[in-house]
């Protein structure tokens, strides 16, 4: 990972603004504490400089010059801070602790800062002062103040101490943010390693979870789940072309097989019409195949919601029953349609009448004469339920799974008519309203279950499964 | 009746008018979507055949076009779309049927006449007659002969259907798609099995039959020649 990279990231950006706001942080607080401690030092001394040199002015109006040059001496003697001098009006030292007067100017205030030297043992040192000057009557000059070097270095040590505390601070930020940012981006390298796998062609790769259930697990989880669906729709399309492929192949080769063969025979009307005729009704066969895959296909591939209308279900099931009724009666198969009240819900009325239908229609193809269908609809808490029951030879539990595929026939029904697409669409449409599709044992026969969930229209919208 | 068929698929258009003459229609053809509406402004046909998709100007802003100039004419749509959105999406746009391709020739005449037929209603029918078959619209009665036939409410309105279309052919998709309501086409043959017990009702005492099967297309309810 490349600096320029690092600089880039979204993440590295926002610690940096971070880490500038903290630093404008840290810099007013350490500020604040050195205001307060050491501006707090330098006031008291000050003070207790200004409250000195007026008592000392005190002292020498009561007392004259005698009693002054008294105390000063007195005072030198002890102090080894305190610093006094008590000169003449050439400023020639009479009493105190400082060998010359400083050779600075006196600043505003009478206050005066300079540098004087001192013995310690053997040695001579150079100090820092600070003093205040006041001019006596008779000419006098007057210096108290006292040493800072000692305040000085605590002052440059204190300067020190908060440079490297800001300092650290800065280094630990950006560091921080490196190795967050760092984190962060190997994390989203990781979403888009996988998203330029997928974009080459291996659908199967998902994107790695962390398990931290944070919002960059969230995305890739919900990335992930995308990707599922794509995969779905992709194996689903690949399984409808290999249908077609499959399924109307050998219809299309027999009618060109018919028609070649009857241009070859020996030219007649009869056998011509015969042909032609065949070939119409397996052309209308094909059709109808095609068109049942298409719908399946659309249905699955759909998002939008906008055909579903209100409707009423045990109506829209009870017509069905109607469409259907003297079919069932011919062949001597009773409909008995059960507990029907009326329920209402969001659906595609033209969709869910061929679901109906086609569970209609095979439970009729697969019943024997004298036998019963139990069509019922019933709501269970926010689901709605349709039941199509027969006493037919049912399904075994293990192809139950397997009639609901496109073109799966089972060798039971190998005689009768239909293109092994009707569960599918069945499945599909249910699907298509957010809904399951289970067959049961009636023992003996079939039960499909339609389960669809009552919703309120709006609640549609924005729904995705 | 002159009808204009507007379809770029020229071998397509050369069956489809080729059959429509042969039963008696005068048929004009354009191939492109522009000049199909030039033509239909011109004016005098009685039913457009219009193909959805159609270069320069599409089937569907064709007949709004059309509708916007205050055209009536009926408009049956022809399309590769089958799904039911697209056929709501032709009726909405102004036209009055929708066949989706590939369709039997059939199926489209009895849908052209059909339509022509329904344009001009008149003033509003109580009473419907066929022969000696009587159909009683407000009290929603059935007679023959004088002699009162049950029912069901169905098998009432696919009466009234057959009969407002006496003496044309009426396909089963039409019979499902008009009486039912159901635009999907039921593999079994429940159509049949409605018409075999309406037949039995009104056509079985009695020497003239009524309903007859018409091979290969549909059903026509006709008074004996």
């Amino acid at each position: 990972m490349r600096l320029t990279n690092l600089l880039n990231t979204t993440t590295f950006r926002l610690a940096l603004i971070y880490l500038a706001l903290f630093a404008v942080s840290v810099l007013a607080l350490l500020g604040f504490i050195y205001w307060t401690t050491a501006g707090f030092m330098v006031r008291q001394s000050e003070e207790t400089i200004a409250a000195e040199i007026t008592g000392l002015a005190e002292q020498y109006r009561r007392t004259g010059l005698a009693g002054l040059t008294q105390v000063i001496i007195e005072r030198s003697r002890n102090q080894r801070h305190s610093l006094y001098l008590l000169a003449d009006s050439d400023r020639d030292p009479i009493a105190g602790n400082l060998n010359a007067w400083p050779e600075v100017e006196t600043g505003p205030g009478g206050w005066l800062d300079f540098a004087y030297e001192r013995a310690v043992g053997e040695q001579v040192e150079t100090h820092s002062a600070r003093a205040r000057h006041l001019l006596l009557r008779g000419g006098l000059h007057l210096l108290v103040g006292r040493d800072i070097s000692d305040r000085l270095e605590i002052d440059r040590l204190m300067r020190t101490s908060l440079a490297w505390a800001l300092a650290l601070t800065l280094g630990l930020g950006l560091f921080g943010g490196i190795i967050m940012s760092r984190n962060m981006m190997r994390r989203i390298e990781a979403i888009n390693r996988t998203s330029h796998e997928i974009i080459e062609g291996d659908l199967s790769r998902r994107i790695p979870l962390r398990g931290s259930n944070d919002e960059l697990d969230e995305l890739a989880r919900n990335l992930n789940a995308m990707l599922d669906r794509i995969e779905e729709l992709m194996v689903a399309m690949r399984q409808v072309t290999d249908n077609i492929a499959h399924d109307m192949r050998s219809p299309l080769n027999r009618m060109r097989s018919r028609l070649e063969l009857t241009l070859r025979e020996p030219p007649s009307e009869e056998a011509y019409r015969s042909a032609i005729e065949q070939t119409v009704a397996e052309a209308e066969q094909l059709v109808h195949t095609f068109n049942a895959l298409l719908g399946i296909a659309q249905l699955e591939a759909r998002s939008d919601r906008d055909s579903m209308t209100e409707i009423d279900l045990a109506e829209t099931v009870q017509d069905v029953v109607e469409l259907y009724g003297p079919v069932a009666e011919d062949k001597g198969i009773r409909i008995d349609v059960v507990a029907c009240e009326s329920i209402v819900l969001p659906a595609n009325r033209h969709l869910l009448s061929q679901a109906v239908a086609n569970l209609i229609d095979n439970a009729i193809k697969y019943t024997p004469a004298d036998g019963t269908l139990e069509i019922g609809t019933r709501k269970t808490g926010t689901w709605a339920e349709i039941v199509v029951a027969d006493n037919g030879p049912g399904i075994p539990e293990a192809d139950r799974e397997r009639v609901q595929e496109r073109f799966v026939r089972l060798e039971a029904s190998r005689n009768s008519s239909g293109s092994g697409l009707g569960l599918s669409l069945v499945r599909a449409v249910t699907r298509f309203h957010g809904g399951t599709l289970t067959l049961e044992d009636n023992s003996p026969g079939l039960r499909a279950r339609l389960h669809l969930p009552i919703r309120r229209l709006n609640q549609i919208a924005g729904d995705h499964k | 009746m002159r009808i204009l068929v507007i379809e770029d698929d020229r071998e397509a258009a050369r069956y489809m008018i080729r059959g429509l003459r042969e039963s008696g229609h005068v048929v004009d053809h354009a191939e492109d979507g522009e000049t199909g509406l030039m033509m239909a402004c011109g004016g005098g046909y009685d039913t457009l055949v219009v193909d959805r998709m159609l270069p320069n100007l599409d089937g569907l802003s064709l007949v709004e076009r059309l509708r916007e100039a205050g055209n009536g004419t009926p408009v049956l749509f022809l399309s590769a779309l089958g799904d039911v959105d697209d056929r709501v999406r032709g009726l909405k746009a102004g036209g009055d049927d929708y066949l989706a391709k590939p369709y039997a020739f059939s199926e489209l005449l009895a849908r052209i006449e059909a339509l022509v037929r329904r344009r001009s209603p008149g003033e509003v029918e109580t009473r419907l007659r066929v022969a000696d078959l009587e159909l009683d619209l407000l009290a929603r009665t059935c007679t023959r002969s004088g002699t009162r036939i049950d029912l069901q409410p169905r098998e009432f309105r696919l009466l009234e259907f057959l009969m407002r279309h006496a003496g044309h052919v009426v396909t089963r998709t039409m019979l499902l798609e008009n009486v039912w309501e159901y635009h999907f086409d039921p593999q079994t043959n429940v159509i049949d099995v409605h018409m075999s017990r309406l037949r039995s009702k009104i056509d079985k005492n009695f020497d003239q039959p009524l309903l007859h099967t018409v091979r290969g297309a549909g059903y026509s309810l006709r008074a004996p020649d």
